[in-house]
């Protein structure tokens, strides 16, 4: 693991990311989780949010210097909550990762067999429960940006937000909003030094995938870790100092 | 004044009466707001972020139901998250005015409070049978999650509507450490700093656990406020610094920053980073060292907020807003409209008020707002 987060940080001192608050929502799972350990390994601050609470505590018992918390993002009753324990728990925030995603209907289904609740439930999780994260959260963010921080919201995205594939249509069109509002956010809150991206970690090996598209071949697939890894390359050339790179 | 009953931070018809530093007086749209600054001033909030900090539950001795209001904590720091002084009553809500609320029941160092999720003990009194300080058990995440969880906004019987959290975060709200919303801040959303930013305006924050405004006892309320933990960064410090060298204004939004600056100064004899306690008490007699304007809300007589904006302006002036905010009906409470007001020049020479122009009409636009 230390080789790997050494790689991310060609060009960076290795302590550059300690300290640095993160917030990574969906992470006990998939790209989260790979997330969440390797900003842990780099010596991040790291809160987590996901729904099961079982899970939650798993990880926090794996990884003692996680902060978990329990709580449902398409929830609006449950933002607040998650956003003060964030908060209370890093003392701050400098990057937010919007990673929770919903399918909408599973199986995966055409728009016309798509039930409304289905597809509400996409774009409460993939939408309005970022839309909402990212606005409790903007405060702190912005505080962060004045104390000469960098920060950065990634909203994670697929290529289903570009792409008109049949039977993803619930979560195209959400990812497709998702991918949309982080633009409009990104030029918007760059007077307040506030970058937004929208990123695409491919098709990855992860429990959503299986439930998405059952018979894909595994190997086929981007280990999750992998794409963590791109994720947090990229983060750091957006949030962290650049120094003289290494010899 | 009129209690404002509606949790909207910013209606459209929010009122902002403008007292200038030579005593004139004004009414306008607090939209407006920006326009009443110049190029080279700083404005500056507090960016706490409120906690829910009304926690039901029950004083195990007694098997009685309480609701304790956090009130006071000794740092801003994210993990001082268990030692809180706190006002404590018996049975009921916010429904009922806070001043007839039953007592709770005798609370005695040591005594459990079964809060949900939390639980607290009694540390021992704090002068008063219902202001106790308390200390939550077990570790800070496991507080942090039983206040975010069963917490509630500290609310008055003027709204009647439960409030949510979202109601009480100002937009620029970051840490949660204040017990009470910072609510000058409501005016501040983001359309307003940017146009604050485009005027050449300078904008940074401290952070003030903003206390709690009233304990239903004439007693307790007269040691209001209480002490309250704050932090000015060396990035804030440094941009006041800059602006008030080249002659720039500060404009605190709400009275804990003026509180809050006016006492890093009193300690340091400059503004500087500083992490500390304001114990300090602003009223009439006090010399304002640092902040030149306030923008907050409307006060009434008597409570502490009120005493800190005479601060700015002489005994008259400050009767002459009063006879204004009254047969104007303006809105008072944490949604209601706003003041801004100048420190006077020459406060001590008691002038008559220059007199007073309303500008405000409900179909005004930004444009009718008054030049100071």
């Amino acid at each position: 693991m230390a080789i790997e987060s050494m790689e991310t940080n060609k060009g960076r001192e290795l302590t550059a990311w300690k300290g640095v608050r993160v917030a990574v929502t969906g992470g006990t799972s998939g790209l989260g989780l790979a997330l969440v350990r390797m900003l842990l390994d780099l010596q991040a601050r790291v809160a987590f949010i996901a729904r099961n609470r079982d899970r939650v505590e798993r990880l926090v018992r794996e990884r003692a210097d996680a902060r978990g918390i329990t709580g449902d993002v398409s929830e609006k009753g449950d933002i607040y909550s998650i956003a003060i324990q964030i908060l209370g728990k890093l003392g701050g925030l400098d990057v937010l990762i919007n990673n929770a995603s919903s399918l909408g209907p599973v199986p995966l289904a055409p728009l016309a067999d798509t039930n409304c609740e289905d597809f509400e439930l996409a774009l409460q999780t993939n939408v309005l429960g970022p839309f909402r994260l990212t606005k409790a959260l903007l405060g702190a963010l912005a505080a962060s940006a004045r104390e000469g921080g960098r920060p950065l919201v990634v909203n994670v995205s697929s290529d289903a937000a570009i792409n008109a594939y049949p039977n993803w249509g619930a979560y195209g069109a959400s990812k497709a909003a998702l991918h949309h509002l982080s633009g409009i956010w990104n030029a918007e809150l760059a007077s307040q030094g506030i970058q937004v991206i929208s990123w695409d970690p491919g098709d990855m090996d992860t429990p959503l995938h299986a439930v998405a598209v059952p018979d894909a071949e595994p190997t086929m697939l981007k280990r999750p870790e992998d794409a963590a890894r791109e994720l947090i390359a990229k983060i750091a050339d957006h949030v962290l100092p650049v120094t003289e790179a290494s010899p | 004044m009129i209690p404002a009953s509606v949790p909207t931070q910013r209606p459209p018809d929010a009122r902002l009466l403008v007292v200038d530093s030579g005593g004139r007086i004004k009414d306008v749209l607090r939209a407006s707001f920006p326009t009443l600054l110049r190029s080279g001033d700083i404005v500056v909030a507090n960016d706490a972020a409120t906690l829910p900090a009304s926690i039901s539950g029950v004083h195990q001795r007694t098997g009685r139901s309480i609701e304790v209001r956090l009130a006071g904590s000794e740092s801003v720091f994210h993990e001082d998250v268990r030692r809180f002084s706190a006002v404590v009553f018996g049975d009921g809500n916010y429904r009922t005015p806070t001043e007839l609320r039953p007592s709770p029941p005798e609370l005695r160092p040591g005594d459990t409070l079964q809060l949900g999720p939390l639980t607290a003990t009694v540390l021992r009194l704090l002068d008063h049978p219902r202001f106790v300080m308390i200390r939550f058990e077990g570790p800070s995440a496991s507080i942090w999650e039983g206040l975010a969880h069963h917490g509630r906004p500290i609310q008055y019987s003027h709204i009647s509507t439960p409030l949510a959290v979202w109601d009480t975060w100002t937009p620029i709200a970051g840490l949660p450490v204040a017990f009470e919303p910072p609510s000058a801040g409501f005016a501040l959303d983001w359309r307003t700093l940017d146009a604050i930013h485009r005027r050449g305006v300078r904008f940074a924050t401290i952070t003030h656990a903003a206390g709690i405004s009233s304990t239903g006892d004439v007693e307790l309320d007269a040691r209001l406020p209480f002490d309250e933990p704050y932090r000015i960064t060396e990035s804030a410090a440094r941009s006041i610094r800059r602006a008030r060298a080249t002659g720039g204004r500060l404009i605190a939004i709400g009275t804990t920053v003026v509180r809050a600056l006016e006492h890093a100064v009193s300690i340091h004899g400059s503004l500087r980073e500083t992490t500390d306690v304001a114990t300090n008490r602003i009223s009439t007699d006090t010399e304002l060292c640092v902040v030149d304007a306030i923008l907050s809300g409307t006060h009434e007589p008597g409570t502490s907020h009120h005493q800190l904006v005479s601060a700015f302006v002489d005994q008259r002036t400050l009767a002459k807003m009063e006879q204004i905010l009254q047969q104007h009906a303006y809105r008072t409470h944490e949604f209601g409209d706003s003041v801004f007001v100048e420190k006077s020049r020459g406060r001590a020479a008691e002038k008559e008020p220059v007199g007073f122009v309303t500008g405000y009409r409900h179909d005004d636009v930004l444009t009718k707002a008054i030049s100071v």
